[in-house]
């Protein structure tokens, strides 16, 4: 079974009428996932006057400390998702693209939350949990070690 | 110094033995570590650690990628593989390469050369070093001629077969027509192939290896043979340097040997050719070369008073040989005992856990390379290897009366270790007569 341009189209009609931002089809030999940009921009629409704070804060330091500070700072806590690898971590497929997670969003154990490149391979990393997630701890393009929290993410049944 | 940060792509002992030497030179260290080494002495001496994988060393030692970029992430400008792992893999040499790291080792081809071991023979052979006699033979006339080259005793071996199958042994000339037809015909009827060869028998041998250091240009010097022969299942157990009752003639032709054999492949930095030293004929044959450092350095290191694990760095650095072979001059005796976390009540089965205890010998002339303190663990997924024990004395007797005490003065609580086999080992006339062969830890 092989998916039509017109199945296609009606997929992603169905997604944008759904409650859902995200779907992931898998048939064989065919993968296509579907993310809605609108609402992920607007999940981070409120902490984002913190990330500006933070920045302001850190300025006057001298040059970029390559620390794994967190992003976006967040107060609730929730459950490390950790990096299955090391290597660089990527917060979006590609540059210039919308981030896979943010803040407030709501994840389930296949959503992908980053990529982790290793000598230019891409491995996908998935939330591995169901939940909401309250905090981004990883830098994007930064170093990560095998067993660093990459997320948090608050558990939701 | 063209290199100021290595990459150490090992753990356990070599590791600790590794930053020592960066440290010497003024270099930083930044050690990989998997999820179970990371609270070991190494990741508390090194610069920096990253932790590279999970506990299994095919998920983190050995993942070339994974290594190159984190040595490559952490600003690392060399990086040092160590024994085992990833130390003679060509592709992890070469990725190393190919990414502007300096791999502190011979070059991917090098690698490749020796480790492929019937090309070593043929480089053994070139260069014109003996290699174990041996002929495959497609007749009997053929054999006959073959047999009255290698001389007896001899192994007539099925081509096809495999673990001692199909072997029989020979002793005297005139039983090869019918050994030769006998084997064949077995070797037809279990292997599908009558095809036989013939190799001299070794009936009593003894392990001795050279160390050598080369610039990678043609310049080779040797730093004297060690004896490795105290092996239980092709482990080595105990080493030492010189290697006792062998004649002068002989050392000196093993010396030259392994120089020739290295300068042949115009060998890059620290590694070892081993032979195999047929007592009976008072001879030896190449067996390999390993083209690392070796567990055993130390022994070398103790009786030249050069840092082996310095020399190779400062030879991938591209500063050639620092030391002359009329510099090395070997002074007195050293023997090395391998501490393992084994347990000798169950045939030597891995003993890992919680060391609870670990008090190691200190004094003149002891030298102990280990990672286990007091509350250290033996990881289960790695060798057992736990330090490695290293005395010197004036002369062998010295040696051997300061290893008695070392091993009388070593503690270790929490897991077995084979230091009771050592201390019998010691205690044996014949290990104290020197020049046991391969087959002694069977005998006692």
């Amino acid at each position: 079974m092989s998916l039509t341009a017109a199945d296609i189209q009606e997929i992603m009609r169905l997604v944008e009428a759904s409650h859902f931002d995200e779907l992931e089809l898998e048939t064989d030999g065919t993968k296509i996932v579907l993310r809605r940009g609108a609402a992920v921009s607007a999940a981070v629409a409120a902490p984002a006057p913190a990330v500006k704070q933070t920045a302001a804060v850190a300025a006057p330091a001298p040059a970029a400390a390559p620390a794994p500070a967190p992003v976006v700072a967040s107060s609730a806590g929730g459950e490390a998702v950790t990096a299955p690898m090391l290597g660089t971590f990527y917060r979006q497929p590609k540059p210039g693209a919308p981030p896979f997670v943010e803040v407030g969003m709501p994840v389930d154990a296949e959503t992908v939350i980053g990529v982790i490149e290793v000598m230019k391979l891409m491995n996908t990393v998935r939330a591995g949990i169901k939940g909401r997630v309250t905090e981004i701890v990883a830098a994007d393009g930064g170093l990560v070690e095998f067993g660093d929290t990459l997320i948090r993410v608050a558990p939701e049944a | 110094m063209a290199i100021r940060r290595v990459f150490i792509a090992n753990r356990g002992e070599i590791a600790v033995r590794i930053i020592r030497s960066c440290k010497v030179l003024g270099l930083e260290t930044v050690l990989a570590v998997s999820a179970a080494d990371r609270d070991s002495l190494g990741a508390r001496l090194a610069d920096r650690t990253v932790c590279v994988g999970p506990p299994r060393s095919t998920d983190s030692y050995l993942k070339i990628e994974t290594i190159v970029h984190a040595a490559l992430a952490t600003g690392a400008d060399a990086v040092h593989p160590g024994y085992g792992f990833l130390s003679e893999r060509a592709p992890f040499a070469r990725l190393c390469e190919d990414n502007g790291l300096v791999f502190i080792g011979p070059t991917p081809a090098q690698i490749e050369a020796v480790g492929d071991k019937l090309r070593a023979r043929h480089e053994a052979i070139a260069a014109d070093v003996p290699v174990v006699p041996g002929a495959e033979v497609n007749s009997v006339q053929e054999a006959v001629e073959a047999a009255a080259q290698i001389g007896t005793p001899l192994l007539v071996k099925a081509v096809g077969g495999g673990g001692g199958r199909g072997m029989k042994r020979v002793d005297v000339l005139g039983d090869v027509p019918q050994a030769v037809e006998l084997a064949s015909a077995e070797a037809a009827a279990a292997f599908g192939d009558p095809r036989v060869y013939l190799e001299r028998y070794v009936s009593s041998g003894r392990h001795v290896e050279l160390q050598v250091l080369g610039d990678g240009r043609g310049e080779v010097i040797h730093l004297g043979e060690r004896d490795c022969s105290v092996q239980r299942r092709y482990q080595k157990l105990i080493e030492e340097t010189p290697a006792v009752g062998l004649s002068k003639r002989l050392l000196d032709d093993l010396h030259a040997a392994g120089v020739r054999f290295a300068k042949r492949l115009k060998y890059r930095g620290a590694g070892t050719v081993e032979f195999l030293v047929d007592c009976d004929r008072d001879c030896f044959y190449f067996l390999e070369m390993n083209s690392r450092i070796q567990v055993e350095h130390p022994v070398t290191e103790m009786v030249t008073g050069f840092d082996l694990v310095a020399e190779q760095i400062c030879i991938a650095n591209g500063e050639g040989l620092r030391i002359r072979q009329p510099e090395v001059v070997l002074h007195g005796h050293a023997i090395e005992c391998r501490v393992n976390a084994e347990d000798p009540a169950q045939d030597f089965r891995p003993s890992p856990g919680l060391v609870s205890r670990a008090d190691w010998p200190t004094g003149d002339g002891v030298r102990v390379d280990t990672y286990i303190e007091s509350g250290a663990r033996v990881p289960p997924f790695y060798d057992s290897l736990m330090g490695k024990l290293i005395v010197h004395g004036k002369d062998r007797h010295a040696a051997l009366a300061l290893l008695e005490q070392a091993l009388a003065a070593t503690c270790i609580e929490g897991v077995a270790t084979n230091i009771g086999f050592h201390r019998k080992v010691l205690g044996n006339a014949e290990f104290r007569l020197g020049g046991v062969d391969t087959g002694f830890v069977n005998r006692i």
